[in-house]
């Protein structure tokens, strides 16, 4: 009897009615981000019609309005950024794509001991990019570094004639590469998880009616793993969009600007010349892209899901 | 039935040789990409003049001297001065000495990894805390535009880091957090928040209500099934969470590079500039960036139930 009588009791003095509990669980999270990263963002609109300088903090601030705007848009250096990032998130998604899926496909055959190797191939994701990504400058060194020794071992090319990160032409190749090695498992474990989700009566099925294997891939296999593996993409594509952290490493942007991603820019842009105003309208930019890109692919993604 | 339609043309059950084919060809590939990492393992036992071999050495006599060299800083003295000295203390005192150099100090590689458990744990600690808060008001409360709420929190994530770095630079100028640990905690916090209110969302999502409510019944109040009940049942959801945070805070580079220089600088940004006489020391670079990836090798080992989950966000559980 007592037990019964004491719970209303203390609810009645103790327990918060579940819509204060509901806000004060989630407000810290939200002041946070508020704090974090909206305020920040709202400094940096307001920044971006200024000339403020962050090397110069007392010099008085004017307002310039869209200038730095119309100068970025204007810009064949921001071009040239941009198509240096689309080249980097283009081919490094291709391949990641393609090699991981080919992968996933493979290990989805279950031979004996997939599980151990699953978990080597995915390694390398979970890497720090940057400290691997330094490494790699090593590996690619030429006469020193593995990674030429290797390629001439294969092709016969002596291993001091080309040079990774140095050579205008290379070096775009030189990124895509340590970002397929360290990124393929990502991709490969996304599109494992699409081809498990196919149920095995639908290939039962097939073969009863005896669909090729071919005609079972485009057919089957494909179409049911393809929102995996849009899924694989648009993160993928977030973040190298995003990618600072390898290029800055291994290639800091050069020869000269051949290697200069959008993040690279800013980052010069920003912490080199000190240009905050117009590095402020550059983020804006790049974050409105991002978010208006991923938008869009979403609504895509979801449109392949509900088929 | 399954039995007659094993083929070479089924998914469903493979034959013995395109079994065989798919794991010679899926192995080959393991080994392959681990060709980096090998290779860093063994450069930290090189001694500097074999890392640079050409061609490059795969057989070598492995010396501790990238370790020594990781951990110390050494000044260059002239062999009468060095004879003067007494015996060796330690191993690394006779490999720097062989050199015609003497340990100066320490290095700041200790005090730099120090920094990133700090900032890592500290960082992880929080945003789970945070997370797992708002994670349970999300899956078990009426929220007014919750899903909003929830795509505005993921959405912090996709701002390129450099571009929030402007602000936050300033910000913590004015603050005094520059070069804090603190500030690179608040930082790394709200950074990993969205992942931690996504993915535990998704393991409250899976524990039964009828156990809080079974709790309530018996006069337990939200606040203690929460604590008592939830937490508990959501421990395993946690810890991957957890790890999953530690992991980024771990490997974080562009924050760090931007807003740390000396007093909080974490492993990262320190690491590419370890040199030695002349350019890079690359054994002390190998024997760092090892030192470093070996809890993030223990982590993949741990997560590996809960890895798919965790880089697409909860969005694919298996």
């Amino acid at each position: 009897m007592g037990r019964i009588a004491a719970p209303a009791r203390t609810r009645r003095i103790r327990g918060l009615s579940d819509k204060a509990i509901a806000w004060a669980f989630i407000a810290p999270t939200m002041v946070l981000l508020l704090a974090i990263n909206i305020f920040p963002l709202i400094w940096t609109i307001y920044l971006s019609f200024t000339n403020y300088q962050a090397n110069r903090p007392n010099r008085p601030i004017t307002y310039v309005g869209t200038k730095w705007y119309r100068d970025i848009l204007g810009s064949p250096d921001v071009w040239a950024a941009m198509q240096a990032t689309a080249h980097f998130v283009f081919w490094t998604i291709l391949l990641q794509t393609l090699i991981g899926f080919g992968l996933a496909y493979l290990i989805d055959r279950k031979f004996r001991g997939h599980a151990f190797w699953t978990t080597i191939i995915l390694v390398p994701m979970m890497l720090s990019p940057a400290v691997v990504g330094n490494f790699w400058k090593f590996l690619y060194q030429p006469q020193i570094g593995l990674f030429n020794s290797i390629v001439s071992f294969f092709t016969g090319i002596e291993p001091s004639s080309f040079e990774m990160l140095g050579s205008v032409s290379l070096s775009p190749w030189s990124i895509i590469i340590v970002d397929t090695w360290m990124w393929t498992p990502y991709v490969m474990l996304i599109c494992l998880a699409g081809l498990r989700s196919i149920p095995d009566y639908i290939y039962e099925a097939a073969e009863v009616d005896r669909a090729s294997l071919w005609r079972q891939f485009w057919s089957i296999t494909l179409p049911m793993a393809l929102p995996f593996i849009m899924l694989a993409v648009l993160f993928r594509g977030i973040e190298n969009f995003k990618m600072f952290d390898m290029v800055n490493l291994l290639t800091g942007g050069g020869p000269g600007s051949t290697t200069e991603v959008a993040s690279i820019t800013l980052k010069r842009e920003a912490f080199e010349k000190w240009r905050t105003g117009y590095s402020s309208a550059f983020a804006i930019i790049l974050f409105v892209a991002v978010f208006g890109l991923a938008n869009i692919y979403v609504k895509a993604l979801n449109r392949v899901k509900q088929r | 039935m399954s039995q007659a339609l094993t083929t070479a043309h089924s998914v469903v059950a493979p034959s013995v040789l395109s079994k065989r084919i798919a794991g010679a060809i899926v192995i080959l590939y393991a080994l392959v990409s681990m060709i980096p990492l090998a290779w860093i393992l063994m450069t930290g036992f090189k001694t500097p003049p074999d890392s640079i071999a050409y061609p490059p050495k795969i057989v070598f006599a492995p010396s501790l001297e990238g370790y020594c060299n990781l951990f110390t800083t050494r000044t260059r003295q002239t062999q009468e001065y060095i004879q003067s000295l007494g015996p060796p203390q330690t191993i690394c005192d006779e490999i720097t000495r062989k050199r015609d150099m003497v340990i100066a100090g320490p290095s700041n590689y200790v005090p730099r990894f120090w920094n990133s458990l700090v900032i890592a744990f500290g960082s992880t600690f929080c945003a789970v805390s945070l997370g797992v808060l708002s994670a349970y008001a999300f899956s078990r409360f009426r929220i007014p535009l919750a899903d909003d709420l929830l795509f505005f929190i993921l959405s912090t994530r996709m701002m390129p880091p450099i571009a929030v770095a402007i602000p936050i630079y300033l910000m913590y100028r004015k603050l005094g957090l520059s070069d804090t640990a603190l500030g690179m905690i608040l930082l790394y916090t709200a950074v990993n928040v969205s992942l931690a209110v996504w993915l535990l969302k998704g393991f409250i999502d899976e524990i039964p209500r009828e156990y809080e409510e079974a709790a309530m019944i018996d006069g337990y109040t939200r606040l203690h099934a929460f604590f008592k009940v939830v937490l508990p049942q959501a421990a395993t959801g946690i810890a991957a969470t957890a790890i999953f945070c530690l992991i980024f805070a771990w490997n974080e580079y562009a924050f760090a590079v931007l807003l740390t220089s000396g007093e909080a600088q974490t492993a990262p940004p320190f690491i590419p500039t370890i040199i030695g006489e002349g350019g890079m020391d690359w054994p002390a670079v190998g024997a760092g960036t090892t030192l470093f990836l070996v809890p993030l090798l223990v982590f993949t080992v741990l997560l590996r139930k809960h890895l798919l989950r965790g880089i697409t966000f909860g969005a694919v559980r298996k």
